[in-house]
C-alpha cells in the first residue's frame, strides 16, 4: 500500500510539474502574434477575478449550489476590509492581517 | 537583470510573505487531514514537496483512501493543474530572457498564488526573484503540511476560519491597485468573476478557471485591439 501511494505521488507530481514548465521552455516569445501577446498579457487581471470569485462567497460550503447567508457574509466582509485598505494602499501583507482580524473579532462576537 | 541576484531573491522573499501566512491554515488541514486518511508522514510530506498544488492534494485524499487507481488520481490532478498551462505561458511573456534550465526549476514553483504575486508586481521576472517567491511559498507548504501531520491539530476554530480569507485577501490586494489604474483591468476582473461564477455551476474548479480566464481575456482584447487600432491607424 505505502509504496503504491508513493508511485501515485510521483505520478501525481509529474503532471503538475509538465504543465508548469512547458511553456516556459517551449515558447519562443517573439514569434507570437502581437494579438496572442496581448491576450497573455490579460490572463493575470482575469485569473484573479476567477480566483477570487466565487470562492470567496463559497469558503465554508465550498460550491455556489450550497451558498449560505452566513457564508456569503462572512466572504463579503473579509473581501470588502480587503478591498478597502488596498483601496489605501497599505502593504499586502497589513491588507491580509486586517481581513483575518476583522473577521476573528466578527467571529468571536456573533 | 541590472538587479544583482541577491536583491532579487531576497525581494521575492518579502513578496512571498502573505502567501506564506495564506498557505498555513491550508497545510496545516492537509498534514492533519492526511493522517486521518491513514497516510504516512513520509506520503503527507512527500505529497507537499512533489506536488505543491493545494486543491489536487485534498482531493487527492479521499481518493486515495477509497482505493482509486493511480490513473485515475492522475487524471483527475492534471485536469485540475492544466490552467497553469495558461499562467505560465502569461509568465513567459514578461520573464526576462535566461536559460531554459533555469526557468524550467522555478516552473515547478507556479501555483495560483506564485503566479499572480509575479505578474502583478513591479518587479522583473528573474529566475532570482522567483526562486525568493518560491523558496517562501513552498517552505511554508512543506513545514505546515509536516506539523498538521505532527502535532495534528488545527489552529483554533476561530482563528483556522478566519485564516481562511487570507489568499483571497492577498488577491484583492494585488488587483486593486491595477484596477485603480485601468479601465481595462476592471472589464477583464468583472467578467472573468462573472464568467466563473456562472461556469462554476456546472464545471469543475479548473475548468471554470481556464474557460473564464480565456473568454474575458481574449474577448476583451479583441474589443480594446480593435479601438487602439483605430486609434493609431491611418
Amino acid at each position: 500500500m505505502a509504496h503504491n501511494v508513493m508511485w501515485i505521488i510521483v505520478g501525481m507530481g509529474l503532471v503538475t510539474y509538465i504543465p508548469r514548465m512547458l511553456p516556459l521552455v517551449a515558447i519562443q516569445t517573439d514569434r507570437i502574434p502581437p494579438f496572442v501577446q496581448a491576450v497573455l498579457k490579460n490572463v493575470p487581471f482575469a485569473v484573479l477575478g476567477a480566483l477570487i470569485f466565487p470562492g470567496i462567497l463559497v469558503i465554508q460550503s465550498g460550491h455556489l449550489s450550497g451558498i449560505t447567508m452566513s457564508d456569503f457574509l462572512f466572504g463579503v466582509l473579509g473581501g470588502g476590509v480587503a478591498f478597502i485598505t488596498a483601496f489605501l494602499e497599505w502593504n499586502i501583507v497589513f491588507v491580509v492581517l486586517s481581513a483575518i482580524v476583522v473577521l476573528m473579532i466578527y467571529s468571536i462576537w456573533f | 537583470m541590472t538587479q544583482k541576484p541577491r536583491a532579487g531573491y531576497q525581494k521575492g522573499l518579502k513578496a512571498g510573505l502573505p502567501i506564506a501566512i495564506g498557505y498555513l491554515p491550508i497545510a496545516l488541514t492537509f498534514g492533519l487531514l492526511s493522517k486521518t486518511y491513514h497516510l504516512s508522514l513520509y506520503d503527507s510530506v512527500g505529497m507537499s514537496l512533489m506536488v505543491f498544488a493545494g486543491a489536487s492534494q485534498l482531493m487527492a485524499l479521499p481518493m486515495i483512501a477509497m482505493g482509486s487507481s493511480g490513473i485515475e488520481l492522475i487524471l483527475a490532478t492534471f485536469i485540475i493543474n492544466i490552467r497553469h498551462l495558461l499562467m505560465s505561458a502569461s509568465i513567459n511573456e514578461k520573464a526576462c530572457p535566461e536559460p531554459k534550465w533555469k526557468k524550467a526549476i522555478y516552473a515547478f514553483g507556479i501555483t495560483d498564488e506564485t503566479f499572480s504575486v509575479a505578474s502583478l508586481s513591479d518587479e522583473t521576472i528573474s529566475s532570482s526573484y522567483m526562486f525568493g517567491l518560491i523558496t517562501m511559498a513552498y517552505g511554508s507548504w512543506v513545514v505546515n503540511t509536516a506539523l498538521g501531520f505532527i502535532i495534528g491539530a488545527n489552529l483554533p476554530h476561530v482563528l483556522q476560519k478566519s485564516m481562511s480569507i487570507a489568499l483571497y485577501a492577498m488577491f484583492i490586494g494585488l488587483v486593486v491597485p491595477s484596477l485603480k489604474k485601468q479601465r481595462k483591468v476592471v472589464f477583464l476582473f468583472i467578467g472573468s468573476a462573472l464568467l466563473s461564477s456562472i461556469f462554476s455551476l456546472f464545471l469543475s474548479m479548473g475548468w471554470a478557471i481556464v474557460g473564464a480566464t480565456l473568454v474575458s481575456s481574449i474577448g476583451v482584447e479583441a474589443i480594446f485591439y480593435k479601438k487602439g487600432r483605430l486609434k493609431h491607424g491611418s
